[in-house]
């Protein structure tokens, strides 16, 4: 503290005297000013008969720019207090260094709560509801881990896998009257095919065109699914998809379904839960797979094209089934995901596979810190249960939303967990600082 | 050529547009010794590497790889990570090119990646976890102690390869292409950056890499004392051709050597050399 507290002092007056302050100040004011003089200090309408009446809110807009000025000159004033360097980096590294102690026992208390959720929300549909879509998206955000956190792939075009997983499922299932336990793997191949007919293409692009083209891919994925009108019924979506049975018993109201069997009085309840327990085991799974395969030589080799392609050629890695195998991997998870998905709304359509998708999973990874699988999870709880968490805000939420993630990302830019676990050891188990730690190329 | 010729390259050129970076370039490398090319900046070396190890594929010429059991590869024609894959030829980079973010051990162990992927049943029997799998990691895991062991990092094993001091994250880069165990051994510039007493140890990790393991070693330098010291033929390249081969001593000796270091022509350099004591 006492080294933080001398910062102001060593540094240049040019950085942290009143005159820096005040005219850090009035230039925020300025920007306020011209901002806001449009979006606040003018009010338009459509009038009774359909002409523009607008009226001025200068007394609104002046609070507005006085409350910037105040609020510029306290932030500054608060930073020349606790130091800069508290804020900026101080906060990552003691955060970075408790982690390990933190994620040995958070994981396995959070994976109890959630174990628990059903028995403790047992009457709140809605909070189940909740945990469910958090927990498809948790698993999306661990499948998607698998291609953009370890092998340093950036797809934006994830939610094709996801709608090719899905749409598997609905066509298999209500053409062919298959089970939804051999719908779930054959979904999860079929997506990881699309995985590999992506990569193909892509194999030579990186960075920004890499994710021009999964964006494209994402988008072509939905206008067939909306278009291709004889086999995927279009913007009508595919209705009717078989609900998933407890094995083979039906989750109904009927004398061969699972409440009269068990001698228990029938909810539809039950259904949900059992949904609860289904996409919490395959996400587990997903995180299972994931943690086994950065331990094999292929999660290796992904880590390693990530750091440094042309080392891992010279090496005589693969580099084309290296990334082929890393995007039929989440490929694969994306697919069951959506499985999963089909047969929990009962009813698909395009509208559900938008790039909003792509880019809410994406978020979470990044977010969560890039291959972390409880970061992952964290980011997925707090963007989906946090949306949910602002819903009191009303029209405010994806502001404030929006400024959480922001504020997120100026404290911990590398996500919550930006550290990297080493796969192996010698000695001690350590971790890795998030700088060294390259994003990726690709 | 003869029959303990590990690298034969013959009538090697390499043009990018216009520039002739190497012209019809023909040497070869003995099995069981060190190599060095060396040639002033600009004289193709790092090219004639990049040819050898797949990053180019050369305009004309040959390159042939014989193994130590007669079975021989064309390098220009071999797939880029076969070359390192089939035909045993490892190489480190003029700029390092380590894993930053992945251990000094995991560095090792990428190193090891076809044996261990096959051991691992691509990937399939390794995620049930078979013993065979286990085996054979404990195996790649105990060459990655040796080698570590070798280099005196085994205590930053489990470190970042970022963290590592330059001179480290240089012997880790040549312990990383042991680890591949390869036949052909292609170094750029080893020495480069490192003090005095580290290029001494380093000539002594190049010296032992020859004497206890089956791998020769093809040397790219320009820290004199290292080239001179262990290497036991040494070829000039200047403006991309071959102006001289032969032992430290007869380099040493060469008025065409000189001439092209000093950037003058073989008559002052043989003026510069007589007035020598």
């Amino acid at each position: 503290m006492a080294r933080t507290f001398h910062v102001p002092l060593s540094t240049p007056a040019a950085t942290s005297g009143p005159a820096f302050i005040l005219k850090k100040a009035i230039l925020s004011a300025l920007v306020a000013l011209i901002l806001f003089s449009l979006m606040i200090g003018i009010r338009t309408e459509a009038g009774p008969e359909g002409q523009l009446i607008f009226w001025t809110r200068f007394g609104d807009l002046a609070m507005l720019v006085v409350t910037v000025f105040a609020g510029s000159i306290l932030v500054e004033l608060a930073r020349g207090w606790f130091g800069r360097s508290r804020l900026s980096s101080h906060l990552p590294s003691s955060l970075g260094s408790g982690a390990k102690t933190f994620s040995r026992f958070f994981a396995p208390a959070l994976l109890i709560f959630t174990l628990l959720v059903p028995v403790i929300f047992y009457d709140q549909r809605y909070v189940l509801d909740l945990g469910i879509l958090v927990l498809t998206y948790v698993m999306l955000g661990w499948g998607l881990n698998v291609v953009v956190g370890l092998a340093g792939l950036l797809d934006l075009g994830y939610v094709a896998f996801y709608a090719v997983g899905a749409y598997s499922y609905a066509l298999l299932a209500t053409t062919f009257d298959l089970s939804f336990w051999i719908c779930l793997p054959l979904a999860g191949i079929l997506a990881a095919f699309w995985g590999v007919l992506l990569g193909f293409p892509v194999l030579r692009l990186r960075g920004d065109y890499l994710a021009i083209v999964t964006l494209a891919f994402g988008e072509i994925i939905r206008l067939v699914l909306l278009n291709w009108q004889h086999v995927t019924g279009g913007p009508n979506g595919i209705s009717g998809i078989p609900r998933p049975s407890f094995f083979g018993i039906p989750l109904t109201n009927t004398d061969d379904g699972l409440a009269a069997r068990l001698g228990i009085e029938f909810s539809t309840t039950h259904r949900i839960i059992f949904l609860f327990y289904l996409i919490l085991a395959l996400a587990l799974l997903t995180n299972w797979v994931t943690i086994r395969l950065r331990r094999l030589p292929i999660g290796r080799a992904w880590e390693a094209l990530r750091e440094d392609e042309v080392a891992c050629r010279a090496l005589g890695i693969n580099t084309t089934t290296t990334k082929l195998t890393a995007f039929a991997t989440g490929a694969m998870f994306g697919g069951i995901a959506g499985a999963f998905f089909a047969t929990r709304q009962g009813f698909i359509s395009p509208e559900s596979f938008s790039f909003q998708e792509s880019a809410l999973v994406l978020a979470i990874v990044v977010l969560g810190g890039m291959g972390s699988q409880l970061g992952v999870a964290l980011a997925a709880l707090a963007m989906i249960g946090g949306f949910e968490l602002f819903r009191g805000f009303e029209q405010f939420r994806m502001l404030v939303f929006g400024l959480a993630m922001v504020m997120l990302m100026i404290w911990r830019p590398r996500g919550l967990i930006g550290h990297r676990a080493p796969t192996v050891f010698l000695e001690k188990p350590t971790t890795i600082s998030s700088t060294l730690v390259k994003e990726g190329h690709g | 050529m003869s029959a303990d010729c590990i690298l034969d390259v013959t009538h090697l050129s390499m043009r990018f547009g216009g520039i002739v970076a190497v012209n019809d370039l023909t040497f070869s490398a003995d099995r069981g010794k060190i190599t060095a090319l060396i040639g002033p900046n600009g004289a193709g070396k790092t090219t004639v590497f990049n040819c050898i190890t797949g990053f180019y594929k050369p305009t004309t010429g040959m390159i042939r790889l014989t193994h130590g059991n007669g079975r021989s590869f064309l390098l220009e024609r071999l797939f880029d990570y076969r070359i390192s894959k089939t035909a045993k030829v490892a190489r480190t980079f003029q700029n390092i090119r380590l894993f930053a973010g992945m251990t000094a051990l995991e560095n090792l162990l990428v190193a090891q990646h076809n044996p261990l992927m096959k051991a691992s049943g691509f990937t399939f029997l390794g995620l049930v976890g078979v013993p065979a799998f286990r085996h054979a990691e404990q195996r790649a895991i105990e060459r990655a102690r040796y080698w570590l062991d070798r280099i005196g990092l085994i205590e930053r094993a489990d470190d970042a390869a970022g963290n590592l001091a330059y001179g480290d994250q240089r012997r880790l880069e040549i312990a990383r292409a042991m680890c591949s165990e390869p036949a052909l051994l292609c170094l750029d510039e080893p020495a480069a950056g490192l003090n005095a007493r580290e290029s001494e140890a380093l000539s002594e990790l190049l010296l032992s890499i020859r004497n206890d393991h089956e791998t020769s070693v093809l040397l790219i330098e320009h820290d004199m004392a290292v080239v001179m010291g262990i290497s036991d033929t040494i070829v000039v390249l200047d403006y991309g051709v071959k102006i001289a081969s032969g032992t430290p001593r007869a380099i040493r000796d060469d008025p065409k050597v000189i001439a092209a270091y000093l950037g003058a022509d073989e008559n002052t350099a043989r003026a510069v050399m007589e007035q020598q004591p």
